[in-house]
């Protein structure tokens, strides 16, 4: 009985704040309230029993994600009279689309065979889930850590404002620390 | 956590059913952890302006409470009480009222997990370490909901500031928390604490070299994390006023205060029960754990005030230099480092 209301509220929270992200018209708040579902879906997960899942969520959306979102966001400096527009040339487009996304993934939801078991007292997953990706997992983990070195090499070139061979300067900046000397 | 279902367990007797037991228990646990960090802030306060005055050569505050001002912090809380709540006109009302509780709820859920004395922790979680440094991480969208809620540009700059920093120095904080894990196999910080019994030798830090390395690393990062000096550069009060918290009056800015020193606190508890042995003594049986474990942390506390009010400020490219480019690839070294040394050692299970 205890679970279901803790279930409910997790529930409840996750849906309200995530309808707040789709209907507010300050983008802004709806980023900002995109912490209060990703929180509730946490929630959800360590109430399956499925805790690294829970703080995972956690540390990577929250403490991650949700920074990124929100920073990007925040560097449009929208004008706070300025409300996004809105109008049936809009919203029947997204209605359609919103639509087509939920019948897809009502699809796959109904598609899928899930494995059961017996539900019993949670258990610790963290060694389970640490000894399969170093063994039966241990070629895809590997694959998406070098993906993921892959692309943080390509952020750090992306950024770099050019290389040092085509600029002409760096004759007279040896030591590349921007003092040109002439 | 099991020290209070059990209190209430023996109060109520077979009046309780145990969900009920184990919300009382947890409400408990919450209202004894914000009042740990009440207590925090208020004596970490005095004892911050007492180290600031010795170190350069002043009092500091003396006339409040007889005895060295030790009453002088309750005075400051008397009067931030009774202080107007001012928001901008132009801020974003509800974030900016709203922000203040984001940041000290993220700090208050990673009190939980804090091993105080055995048996005596607020959740007793497999994850603990990865819960801390997860629910922790939730405390740069406060900083950023504060800083542009104020509609201010220095607030704005202290947030940026403020997150860039927490979000780069988490990463050395808990690289440099993963070689315990893999000597200990576990993240539990019940286990961490455990495995560190039988004298100062069996402590982490000391446990070999790649481990003190890493135990320096942890001290540096977590002084970045909580913003303090030679790091606060969301703060730095000659450039951006007070930074994130400039607007901020009354309550709510102290609840920003309360979650400063509750953080200062924090990553010195999670020093102690991670590479100082938690609640165990320098050497002998177990005695008065709970003493003990907060002795260790104050000390802690006290070395990086000693910190704050000796050393320089960095400047902006300093810190993410020294993030990036020193103390990640050292932390790598040193997790390299100490599973070698596990192999060499044959520690390795």
């Amino acid at each position: 009985m205890g679970g279901d209301l803790v279930f409910y509220g997790f529930a409840l929270l996750t849906v309200l704040s995530g309808f707040f992200v789709v209907a507010s018209r300050n983008i802004v708040h709806a980023a900002f309230s995109l912490l209060f579902t990703l929180f509730g879906v946490a929630g959800l997960y360590a109430q399956l029993g499925a805790d690294f899942l829970a703080v995972t969520q956690t540390i990577v959306y929250i403490g991650g994600i949700l920074v990124l979102v929100v920073f990007a966001v925040m560097m449009t400096r929208i004008p706070r009279a300025d409300a996004p527009r809105r109008g049936l040339d809009r919203a029947v487009p997204a209605a359609i689309l919103a639509l087509l996304a939920f019948a897809l993934i009502y699809m796959v939801i109904v598609g899928t065979r899930w494995p059961q078991r017996a539900t019993g007292a949670p258990e610790a997953t963290v060694a389970e889930i640490g000894t399969s990706l170093m063994t039966r997992f241990v070629f895809p983990f590997e694959y998406a850590s070098l993906v993921l070195l892959a692309a943080l090499v390509g952020a750090a070139i992306l950024i770099r404002e050019r290389a040092p061979q085509d600029d002409p300067a760096d004759a007279d900046d040896p030591a590349g620390n921007g003092e040109v000397r002439s | 956590m099991q020290v209070m279902t059990e209190l209430f367990a023996r109060i109520f007797g077979d009046g309780l059913s145990p969900v009920g037991l184990l919300v009382a228990g947890g409400l408990t646990m919450a209202l004894v952890m914000s009042l740990v960090m009440a207590l925090c802030a208020i004596v970490f306060t005095w004892a911050e302006r007492k180290v600031a005055g010795f170190i350069q050569s002043r009092y500091g505050p003396m006339r409040v409470g007889r005895w060295h001002g030790v009453l002088q912090p309750v005075a400051d809380m008397v009067k931030i009480l009774g202080k107007e709540d001012i928001i901008p006109r132009d801020a974003d009302k509800r974030l900016f009222q709203l922000a203040p509780f984001v940041i000290f709820v993220g700090s208050l859920m990673a009190w939980a997990a804090i091993p105080f004395a055995p048996g005596f922790i607020a959740a007793d979680l497999d994850l603990g370490l990865f819960y801390i440094f997860a629910v922790s991480s939730a405390a740069s969208i406060g900083i950023l909901m504060a800083g542009w809620a104020s509609n201010n540009k220095w607030s704005l700059y202290g947030a940026v500031r403020g997150v860039a920093q927490g979000v780069s120095y988490e990463i050395p904080l808990a690289l440099a928390c993963i070689p315990v894990v893999m000597i200990t196999g576990s993240l539990n910080m019940n286990d961490i604490v455990i495995a560190q019994q039988g004298g100062i030798w069996r402590w982490h830090f000391l446990h070999d070299p790649f481990l003190f390395v890493s135990f320096l690393l942890y001290f540096v990062a977590s002084i970045a994390e909580v913003n303090r000096g030679p790091f606060d550069l969301p703060e730095t009060e000659s450039e951006l006023v007070a930074g994130y918290h400039t607007e901020y009056t009354g309550m709510r800015f102290a609840f920003f205060f309360l979650a400063e020193y509750a953080n200062l606190f924090l990553v010195s508890c999670i020093a102690t029960a991670v590479f100082l042995g938690g609640w165990q003594p320098v050497f002998g049986p177990v005695f008065l754990p709970g003493l003990v474990f907060v002795t260790k942390a104050v000390l802690l506390v006290l070395l990086q005030m000693w910190l704050r009010w000796t050393l320089p400020r960095l400047r902006v490219d300093q810190l993410m230099h020294v993030c990036w480019k020193v103390m990640v690839p050292l932390a790598l070294v040193c997790v390299l480092g100490a599973g070698i040394w596990m192999l060499a050692t044959g520690q390795a299970g």
